[in-house]
């Protein structure tokens, strides 16, 4: 039986849900409004902002005047789904003999791996600094697309170690029976039944390397550079290109944002690591 | 051809012996069934014949070749699973040709062999459904069209109905004995359930904590069990056992006597009891009977038109042929 609710909760929830909603989205709906604006409304008080006339698209080609915005994007999509294709061909195997023949270590292995991700980034920034600047990587998609995949690793592993623990272990053993190799196996019988899990902890995971910040900008300057570190570049400590930087950070959400937006449904299950079905 | 043949084969989960070292010999075309309460070891030991697990030490023959270290695909050997195990992301169809497409077997030849399954199993109208659409013994049926296809030398079945309804459970027995009949493929079959083993055996293998407890026929079984286990675990409803001056009397430590070999009356008789509960079943009535010595309570079967209710008293008479004697050891005395 469902939980008897008084039409008057029901109207206060949505109205306090209403506004938290719009509290979280204003900011981004604030950048969308200001990018459409002239440098000097964009600096004006906000309402001030709001009402003010002209609207235009002049920050827009300025932008794409100053920085070659598809230069960024392509580098955007090469390292996000790079890192994210070579994050699955190191996971899809670890993620296998986990699920599929753990040992008493198991569990303490993907704690492990999990605990990396607590490590703050700044703690091992001088180190792969001075490893980039050794082996030549600074600056280059290949040295970002293996940094970010290794920064995203862990999530991939446990995403998918949850979907293949779902995976019925006799299934498998049948296909043993039935006469397929392991290579077999995890193309013909596995792979498609988990491809639900997979496709969510692919997209999570192009979005993680999509909006990373930290490694993307401290490693590259122009070659390598992506979309986030060509925001960064309209950032300046004045504050008089607020217009500009906005719609830089419009263009750089925009893919992203649309890419999420029909991915929903995928998306909620890789966030909820399986447990919705 | 599909002789198998276990040879001191042991079988360890770290230090725990499930299976201690053991001896067994499956013969040609022989229908075999592994019995044993839950957690006796008889699916690991299907699991061993298959391959899915490593033996701890000991040999596994298959044709007199060795197979100890044969992965179970290499083992010319098929499995029907308990859960079914079909490929849910497969057709019917898909799911039968899978182990011959593994083969790289003809296409030709596939759907030949894939239509003779359907027909002989009554899939031929489900082959383009997927597995998730189909009732569970549909379901099994197709588990068995994937294992008869590759023409095995031999099927293993793991406790391949116990996921069915009762009714259904009878039916998918005879098939799989006529199976058998036609194929005349060696099988072996775990279970758990003893009317299953009666029913389908030619050689019933009676297994607890991982030691083999008896080899024999059906009725081997039935009329000469060699030990208490096998005498309480074979035959339905169980035997009775008395002990104490009953059965010192017949000079054992125990003696057995089957309900059915129980005679009653409401006059006169060797032992007295009172009803506890009558279960009628049409065709029989098996009544609990308390208050004789040695055997709390007495479980007969009398005829379907014997009107005992509770709380009556009766008479019974174990018909003298018919009582098994068993040692202090357990042992069946001679």
């Amino acid at each position: 039986m469902a939980r008897a609710v008084s039409n008057r909760t029901k109207t206060l929830n949505t109205i306090v849900a209403g506004t938290l909603g719009f509290l979280l989205f204003f900011p981004i709906l604030w950048i969308v409004v200001l990018s459409f604006k002239t440098e000097e409304n964009a600096i004006r008080a906000p309402l001030e902002v709001l009402f003010s006339s002209g609207w235009t698209m002049d920050s827009f080609s300025a932008v794409q005047a100053r920085s070659d915005y598809f230069k960024h994007f392509s580098n955007s999509v090469i390292i996000a789904v790079g890192s994210t294709v070579l994050g699955l061909i190191i996971a899809i195997p670890a993620a296998w003999s986990m699920a599929f023949v753990p040992s008493k270590h198991t569990k303490n292995v993907l704690m492990w791996m999990l605990s990396t991700k607590m490590l703050p980034p700044v703690g091992v920034l001088v180190p792969i600094y001075l490893l980039f600047r050794d082996f030549n990587l600074l600056d280059t998609r290949i040295g970002l697309t293996v940094v970010l995949m290794l920064i995203n690793l862990p999530i991939i592993i446990w995403m998918l170690y949850t979907y293949f623990k779902e995976i019925p272990g006799e299934i498998l053993e049948a296909s043993r029976m039935d006469g397929a190799t392991l290579r077999e196996e995890i193309i013909y019988v596995l792979t498609p039944m988990a491809i639900p899990g997979m496709a969510s902890t692919v997209l999570l995971n192009i979005i993680l390397a999509w909006n990373e910040a930290f490694w993307t900008i401290n490693l590259t300057a122009a070659n390598a550079a992506p979309l986030t570190a060509f925001i960064t570049s309209y950032s300046s400590p004045e504050g008089l290109f607020y217009a500009k930087l906005s719609a830089a950070s419009v263009m750089a959400i925009a893919p992203i944002l649309i890419m999420g937006w029909f991915s929903q449904k995928q998306l909620v299950r890789g966030l909820t690591f399986g447990a919705v079905k | 051809m599909g002789r198998i043949q276990l040879k001191q084969v042991q079988k360890k989960f770290g230090d725990t012996e499930v299976i201690p070292p053991l001896d067994l010999a499956i013969e040609d075309g022989e229908f075999v069934v592994f019995v044993g309460p839950s957690g006796c070891g008889k699916s690991t030991l299907l699991r061993l014949i298959a391959g899915l697990e490593d033996t701890t030490s000991g040999l596994i023959e298959i044709d007199g070749a060795d197979a100890t270290d044969t992965p179970p695909a290499k083992r010319g050997l098929a499995m029907v699973f308990q859960s079914y195990a079909l490929y849910p992301h497969m057709s019917v169809r898909k799911n039968i040709a899978f182990p011959m497409r593994m083969a790289k077997m003809s296409k030709e030849e596939q759907n030949k062999r894939i239509e003779a399954a359907a027909k002989a199993l009554n899939l031929t109208d489900y082959l383009d459904r997927k597995p998730g659409q189909l009732s569970g013994g549909q379901r099994q049926r197709v588990a068995i069209g994937r294992a008869i296809v590759r023409e095995p030398a031999a099927f293993l079945f793991d406790e391949p109905l116990s996921n069915l309804d009762a009714a259904l459970r009878v039916g998918m027995r005879m098939e799989i004995s006529e199976l058998h009949k036609k194929l005349d493929t060696t099988m072996v079959y775990v279970t758990h359930d003893q009317v299953e083993a009666m029913t389908m055996a030619d050689k019933i293998v009676v297994l607890q904590a991982g030691v083999i407890e008896q080899v024999g026929s059906p009725l081997e079984l039935y009329r000469n069990p060699r030990n208490l286990f096998v005498a309480g675990f074979i035959g339905s409803p169980k035997m009775n056992f008395i002990q104490g001056a009953e059965a010192v009397k017949h000079g054992a430590q125990t003696i057995g006597i089957r309900p059915e070999h129980i005679d009653v009356s409401t006059s006169d008789g060797a032992w007295q009891g009172t009803v506890g509960v009558a279960e009628h079943l049409g065709s029989d009535t098996f009544i609990h009977i308390h208050g004789i010595d040695g055997c709390d309570p007495m479980t007969v079967r009398a005829p379907g038109d014997v009107a005992a209710k509770h709380g009556d008293t009766v008479f019974l008479t174990p018909q003298t042929t018919q009582i098994h004697k068993f040692g202090a050891d357990g042992l069946r005395m001679t």
